[in-house]
């Protein structure tokens, strides 16, 4: 009795062509709109956290001062110095290696082609702090390294500018008129939150302190923790390190600040998992507004085809067949609706996901599941028109115009 | 028909009353009815005599409210809904005034329709529905949809569907009803050769005595009650 019913069903939805795809329409945009949703959201956060993961995971950003903007009046808290690099690296337990960078602006000439960009004084622990490797060239010798030679590390977005993306290992450049040795070039790390992480210039910090800021300070320490070690215990360990070292007493607030990046992480995930939990709501609600369409659109073709209705109820069928005929046409519409919305979906994270910068993913999951509440959505507003059809009298629905 | 033959319809006191209290109408008023396997009986009587509530009631479509009912000695007024459209799958078929065929579907399909709810397999109902199409002379309309279809045709496959099943009883509602007389003669033949030829009891409510007289026995109906009852018409003589 299945397989027949399931045939009548298929019979009956091809006959109306056109008014099977306007009664699916809801179920169509509502499976995509859910699908895409999710699956792009899933993306995005993926995303977010693959480039906050390219910041390097367990790292410490400690800068003077009590935050992202928050200056306030009085005097600037002081910058930090290299005894406080090695006082961090020595005294805490969990700390693997202390980055100190100092920043400068400058203009790059390679050949008659000129660049501006971001001069970053660093040491080695700088590549040890984060996952950010050469794709040619070395990092400093111990001795550039001590000595603050005029040699540099460029990001790809330098090589591209200046050296057309040729070698560029091996050849000079002149950083606001300092002659400079290119020693390596860095991997590419791509657009991001963060603006173009590409475009830099890595140099010894010995050098930048002393041709490009005048002085001995430290603006920036990176710090890598150790992930055997509890980061929130290696914070606090730092903190007491630079309390006492800037000579912080009593109730005093810190006029520096230790920031996670894997708060950042944890931050941005909320968020977006956040984004995609409203969108998918709001996108539910269309998927009910479906299954509304297709009640409705049911119904009438209940009235519609009361004939038919008394025609099969005289030749003998019995009303179970009856309900069954009209709740697998309206689950056999929502399963179709269903499926054609899990392509469009497809398609539209295709299209859109390099839009948004994020990559392709297929998520099952979701699909599966989008599937199903379609399918259930047409059992439970197939029912009640299947109903209707099923307790017809067959003499009144014979006689029906 | 032998006379010890039991019959196979057997109507005893049946009334049937539509609405309650004051605005009640007793349409049936008492009926008695035998018909015996193999008749064919022709249904006459004014509008409002009864004879349509009769046929409803005689194609288990409808239950009396009162007396005895027996097809095949089953008591019918004592079936449920879907007792009753299980009696009307296997021993009963349908012919009504307005053809009554499923829209935008096949001549074929819808004489297969009868057959899906006894649940055949695909070939074998295929072949019975061109069997019968067969029978009706419409063989080669199999794949035409009622509206590509003139009355009359659609009629023969309305029929086709009717005896697909083999049903032990026929019932027309005004066959030809909306038929011209020419079709209504073919209609008509093909009914008494059918009656003839398969033994088939056949049912047909009309209110044309030209197609009256084709049946052996002729019920004439009046206020709800049975008139009178010619029997044994010579079938086909009548014709004009």
């Amino acid at each position: 009795m299945f397989g027949t019913t399931f045939m009548l069903a298929i019979r009956s939805i091809f006959r109306h062509k056109l008014r099977s795809f306007l009664t699916t329409l809801g179920i169509i945009i509502g499976v995509a709109a859910v699908v895409a949703m999710v699956t792009l959201g899933k993306a995005t956060t993926k995303a977010a956290q693959a480039q906050v993961a390219s910041l390097g995971t367990n790292v410490l950003q400690i800068r003077p001062g009590q935050g992202f903007g928050r200056g306030g009046g009085g005097p600037r808290p002081p910058d930090f110095k290299e005894a406080d690099v090695e006082a961090i690296a020595r005294q805490v337990a969990g700390v693997k290696a202390v980055a100190p960078q100092a920043q400068s602006t400058a203009t790059v000439i390679y050949q008659g082609a000129n660049w501006s960009t971001t001069i970053n004084g660093t040491t080695n622990a700088f590549f040890q702090v984060q996952p950010w490797p050469l794709v040619s060239g070395r990092t400093f010798s111990r001795n550039e390294e001590q000595a603050g030679n005029a040699v540099c590390i460029i990001g790809n977005t330098i090589r591209t500018n200046l050296f057309r993306g040729g070698e560029a290992v091996g050849d000079r450049i002149r950083v606001n008129g300092v002659s400079c040795d290119v020693i390596g070039v860095l991997s590419t790390r791509g657009q991001g939150g963060f603006g173009d992480q590409d475009d830099v210039i890595i140099m010894p910090i010995k050098q930048v302190q002393r041709r490009f800021t005048g002085n001995r300070d430290i603006r920036l320490m990176m710090v890598g923790v150790d992930p055997a070690y509890d980061s929130a215990q290696v914070q606090e360990s730092i903190k007491q390190v630079l309390r006492e070292r800037r000579r912080i007493t009593g109730g005093k607030e810190d006029d520096f600040n230790i920031f996670d990046t894997a708060q950042i992480s944890q931050t941005l995930t909320g968020i977006t998992t956040l984004l995609t939990q409203i969108v998918t709501a709001v996108a539910a609600i269309s998927l009910v507004v479906g299954g509304i369409g297709i009640m409705n659109i049911m119904l009438v073709s209940v009235t519609e085809r009361t004939r038919e209705i008394g025609i099969r109820l005289a030749i003998g069928a019995v009303a179970s067949e009856v309900l069954l005929q009209f709740l697998m046409e309206a689950v056999v519409l929502s399963c179709l609706g269903g499926l054609v919305g899990l392509v469009v979906a497809q398609l539209v994270v295709i299209g859109l996901a390099p839009l948004m910068q994020v990559e392709f993913l297929f998520e099952p999951q979701i699909n599966v599941i989008a599937f199903l509440v379609s399918a259930l959505i047409g059992v439970v507003f197939g029912y009640f028109p299947a109903q209707r059809a099923a307790g017809l009298n067959p003499i009144d629905a014979l006689r029906h115009e | 028909m032998a006379d010890s033959d039991p019959p196979i319809i057997r109507l005893r006191g049946v009334t049937k009353v539509y609405g309650e209290g004051p605005t009640a109408f007793q349409a049936l008023k008492g009926v008695d009815l035998d018909i015996a396997a193999g008749d064919f009986v022709a249904v006459m009587g004014p509008s409002g005599s009864g004879k349509s509530t009769t046929m409803n009631i005689l194609g288990c479509l409808d239950v009396p409210t009162g007396g005895q009912f027996l097809f095949k000695g089953v008591h019918v007024e004592r079936l449920d809904r879907d007792q009753r459209a299980l009696l009307r799958r296997k021993y009963l078929g349908f012919v009504f005034q307005g053809f009554n065929l499923l829209a935008r579907t096949s001549a074929l399909e819808n004489v297969e329709l009868p057959l899906l709810y006894r649940g055949d397999p695909r070939k074998q109902r295929r072949e019975a529905a061109m069997e019968a199409l067969d029978k009706v002379g419409l063989k080669d309309w199999w794949d035409h949809t009622p509206g590509e279809l003139s009355g009359g045709q659609q009629q023969r496959v309305a029929i086709a569907r009717a005896i697909v099943t083999n049903p032990d009883v026929l019932l027309a509602d005004e066959p030809t009803g909306n038929l011209d007389s020419e079709r209504s003669i073919e209609i008509m033949e093909f009914l008494t050769e059918l009656n003839k030829t398969s033994g088939i009891t056949v049912l047909m409510v009309t209110h044309e005595p030209d197609m009256a007289a084709f049946a052996h026995t002729i019920v004439h109906f009046k206020d709800g009650l049975v008139e009178r009852i010619e029997a044994g018409h010579k079938s086909g003589e009548a014709v004009a």
